[in-house]
């Protein structure tokens, strides 16, 4: 019994009751005719989609830094390291390697003025991260029609210049890592192994850096700022450098997002992706200055399972179509319920 | 003991348990009206949550409420807020201060209990508009201030005052209130200075005069003795002594305290100073440090010595060695081991291989979210490189977890640290256990000079004489220098070679530990005029 109870202590009610709603849902989506198999699939991919762009918080939080609402700042970058790829014609698997290589200097430069431009503003800054990431994307939607691309996949075909909104991945990078090593039960259950394995190695190398020096140095800083002044390290660097980590993940993290999506969304598409991202974590039970890796596997798995579940149980309920007010409505409102629990920490 | 007065306070029965930890087993305690009890005891022995309970502080409430029965001016009573304490006329001055920093003197005494004027407007739209009567502000704050016997100005900004100041502030607070019959102070003259104190001490008697129950927690015992009528000695969560202090003496409390004799041990030891190297030396040093600012500071230290820096508060000394270390902005030269040191940078200060222990535990010394471990090995391994292992020749370090929990269980168990294991996190131990984790922390930094702020600051006596044990021993046996900042010039004495006395930024004298208290006085009164000169 102690067991049990030292157990939901650790793990913490708010995700106990989501999981069991979750779990309901689950349980309820056969006998209103949504096929199990299909909805479980569906969470798996949702979830490697997105994991890597929650796993971008975990630095920033950790060096007291806060949430990333400036994640569509390494969203853009990983924007120009996908478009470059593509412009450049690498094809296949080879695209997303160097579609990678070429978003990584963006990310870190990018990361470098926005993590000093957060040591200005100590203390509030995720309000000023909130508008990096807005005014940044207003400023890419002038850019994408001025940089001079040319691929024919890629432009408006009445005027051969100008990106497109949406530009598909196929024959470039599309399910790159889906399709490593991915196995299909019957025809409805895909698990993308090589998109999971990915995130694993990325949250594999995150862990790892926690172990190390910088990383103990970093978790000090969240932790107590002056405290790590006073033992010597320079705390304006060591956030910098957890910005400038948070960035560059959040460039891989949505090219990974659309090896599996299958397009590239341009303009206004990143502009709301951080608070998905932003309320994943904190459903896994972050705190504003801690985050561990569990939290973020915890808080994507829920947060894409209820995203995914809800609309389709819902629909088939009701036997209207409203699934996307529903996704709406849901999403939202896990959003609005995360940014409540935002100081309480599980681990 | 005069004749019986009416008990005013009863507690019986109290039992209470945090976290499964039981921190207070079947306690009964009497107050009578007029009366004053000294509440003493070791770090943790469970004073603070025995008042915090008298007080209705949320903090019990929210781990699980106690058991047993309190009865104040004779009525049951189960206090769910402190709001209802203090409509019973129960006050309490708490540890660490609970001021608006930016506010006036008057306006924190007064807060929430302003006199207003009622004007038009707020007869039409309500008690809300009413304005602030601030000349009746000031005069019932004058009455409160002249209680106690100090002078403040009514109209000062909190944030600006010396420590001492604010602590008197508070108890005015209390003072202020026509309906205190119970004061409660913890540790009021913790931060006090000397002079201080007994103004302090002999505001309480007078209080005590008129009839207002007091409940006096201290770890000063000679304060507990020379002011208050009973002491109740608590150890492990129970009251083992409730006597009165007649003819009582120090050690007969501090040996109940601790369950076993405390050795005072005030011999001055011979060190010729004169004849080793110097291996510090501080020239014109000024640094900026709100309320405690250095203006031209000049010290050589030599190998292995204990040098005590002392002086009133306010007046500098806790600037030393936190503009040393670079934590606020100083100028000057600091030359040591041959070497010149580049100020403002604690990264410097560090790897010249020296550590400092600052004075502010909460703010500077503990990572409060963390574990022990992690407190006592950050910083050695931040500046030494040590409990690292590395990989890739060196390109990676990863912690090495088994090494850092050796380190942290060798600290605990030579400076007794009171914890459930390595693991705990640092914001749940009490105050004096938080500090020998600061004091552990400097030293696995292994240095060769030791910079120390009041280490005894809340610590009861015998954690006390542990640590200056500790730290006598640590000098002793890896041959250390160590700078001790103290505002307890009985505590600098008793292990400095020599002492500094520090008065308005300046150094106001020299003097072996040896010499008699008269003349370290004389040194830190001489310029009490200059003082109050520049306050004014």
């Amino acid at each position: 019994m102690n067991k049990v109870k030292e157990f939901i202590k650790s793990f913490g009610w708010p995700r106990i009751i989501i999981s069991l709603f979750l779990l309901s849902l689950f349980i309820i989506a056969p006998f209103v005719g949504v096929s199990i198999s299909t909805s479980l699939s569906d969470t798996i991919v949702r979830f490697g989609m997105n994991g890597v762009m929650v796993l971008a918080m975990v630095p920033m939080i950790q060096s007291g830094c806060g949430l990333n609402f400036g994640l569509p700042l390494g969203i853009i970058a990983g924007l120009l390291g996908g478009t470059m790829a593509i412009e450049f014609n690498f094809l296949g698997q080879s695209s997303f390697l160097m579609a990678i290589v070429f978003a990584t200097p963006f990310a870190l430069l990018l990361g470098y003025g926005y993590g000093k431009l957060l040591n200005k503003v100590k203390g509030s800054e995720m309000m000023i991260a909130t508008y990096v990431g807005f005014s940044s994307v207003a400023f890419m939607c002038i850019m994408w029609l001025l940089l001079p691309y040319s691929h024919p996949t890629m432009v408006w075909g009445y005027a051969g210049k100008g990106l497109r909104t949406t530009i598909s991945v196929e024959g470039f990078y599309l399910h790159t890592l889906s399709n490593f090593l991915k196995i299909n039960i019957g025809d409805s259950f895909l698990f993308p192994t090589g998109m999971i394995l990915f995130f694993i190695l990325l949250s594999l190398l995150m862990w790892a850096f926690f172990h190390t020096k910088r990383g103990t140095a970093m978790t000090a800083v969240g932790s107590n700022a002056v405290f790590a002044k006073a033992s010597g390290i320079d705390v304006d660097k060591t956030r910098t450098l957890s910005v400038m980590m948070s960035t560059w993940l959040g460039a891989v993290g949505i090219l990974v997002y659309q090896q599996s999506f299958g397009f590239i969304q341009l303009y206004m598409g990143p502009f709301y992706m951080a608070l998905p991202a932003v309320s994943a974590i904190l459903i896994g039970g972050a705190a504003v200055n801690k985050a561990s890796i569990v939290n973020v596997i915890v808080g994507t798995f829920l947060f894409q399972g209820i995203l995914t579940m809800t609309p389709s149980v819902m629909n088939s309920m009701i036997h209207t179509d409203m699934s996307e007010v529903i996704r709406i409505v849901v999403s939202n409102g896990m959003i609005l319920y995360a940014l409540t629990r935002k100081s309480e920490a599980t681990q | 003991m005069e004749e019986r007065r009416r008990p005013i306070l009863e507690m019986h029965n109290i039992t209470k348990e945090f976290y499964g930890n039981r921190v207070l087993s079947d306690v009964n305690f009497t107050l009578e009206e007029g009366e004053i009890v000294g509440l003493v005891g070791e770090n943790g022995a469970g004073k603070s949550t025995l008042m915090n309970i008298l007080f209705g502080m949320d903090i019990i409430e929210q781990t699980g409420g106690f058991k047993g029965k309190m009865v104040v001016n004779g009525k049951s009573v189960n206090y769910h807020s402190s709001f209802d304490a203090i409509n019973d006329g129960i006050g309490m001055v708490h540890q660490e201060f609970s001021l608006l920093p930016d506010f006036t003197v008057q306006e924190n005494i007064l807060l929430n209990r302003e006199p207003l004027n009622h004007s038009f407007v707020s007869e039409v739209f309500g008690p809300r508009l009413n304005t602030l009567n601030r000349s009746l502000m000031r005069e019932i704050s004058n009455k409160a201030i002249a209680k106690l016997n100090v002078e403040i100005h009514s109209s000062t900004v909190v944030g600006s005052m010396p420590v001492g100041h604010k602590q008197f502030t508070e108890i005015a607070r209390e003072l202020s209130k026509d309906s205190i019959k119970i004061l409660i102070l913890d540790e009021p003259t913790a931060v006090l200075t000397e002079q201080e104190a007994s103004i302090l001490l002999d505001a309480i008697k007078k209080l005590a005069k008129q009839g207002i129950s007091i409940i006096f927690i201290s770890h000063r015992l000679q304060e507990v003795i020379d002011v208050c009528d009973t002491v109740v000695v608590m150890r492990d969560g129970k009251i083992v002594k409730n006597v009165s202090t007649e003819n009582l003496s120090i050690d007969q409390i501090a040996k109940w305290m601790v369950g076993r004799d405390v050795q005072h041990n005030v011999i001055h030891r011979k060190f010729d100073y004169e004849n080793s190297d110097i291996i510090l030396s501080i020239e014109n040093l000024w640094v900026d440090m709100p309320g405690e600012t250095v203006k031209d500071v000049s010290l050589k230290l030599h190998q292995g010595e204990i040098l005590g820096i002392g002086g009133l508060a306010g007046q500098g000394k806790l600037g030393i060695p936190n503009g040393a270390m670079g934590l606020f902005p100083a100028g000057g030269k600091i030359v040591f081991e041959g070497k010149e040191l580049k100020l403002n940078n604690p990264r410097n200060f560090l790897d010249a291989k020296m550590a400092f222990v600052s004075e502010d535990r909460r703010g500077v010394g503990l990572l409060l979210d963390e574990s022990l471990e992690w407190n006592i090995a950050f910083s050695a391994m931040q500046v030494n490189d040590k409990f690292l292992k590395p990989f890739f020749n060196g390109l990676i370090k990863w912690r090495d977890e088994k090494e850092i929990e050796n380190i942290a269980n060798k600290y605990i168990e030579a400076l007794q640290i009171k914890c459930t294991g390595s693991r705990q996190k640092a914001k749940e131990l009490s105050g004096g256990n938080q500090q020998k984790v600061c004091c552990a922390k400097a030293f696995a930094l292994e240095p060769d000079l030791l910079f120390i702020s009041e280490p005894t600051r809340g610590i009861d006596v015998g954690a006390k004489s542990l640590v200056l044990e500790t730290l006598r021993q640590y000098n002793e046996n890896s041959n250390t220098t160590i700078v001790m900042v103290s505002s307890e010039l009985e505590e600098l004495r008793s292990i400095c070679d020599r002492i500094a006395i520090i008065t308005d930024g300046r150094v106001a004298g020299i003097l072996p530990a040896g010499s008699p208290s008269e003349e370290f006085g004389l040194l830190m009164v001489a310029t009490d005029k200059s003082k109050k000169d520049s306050q004014i």
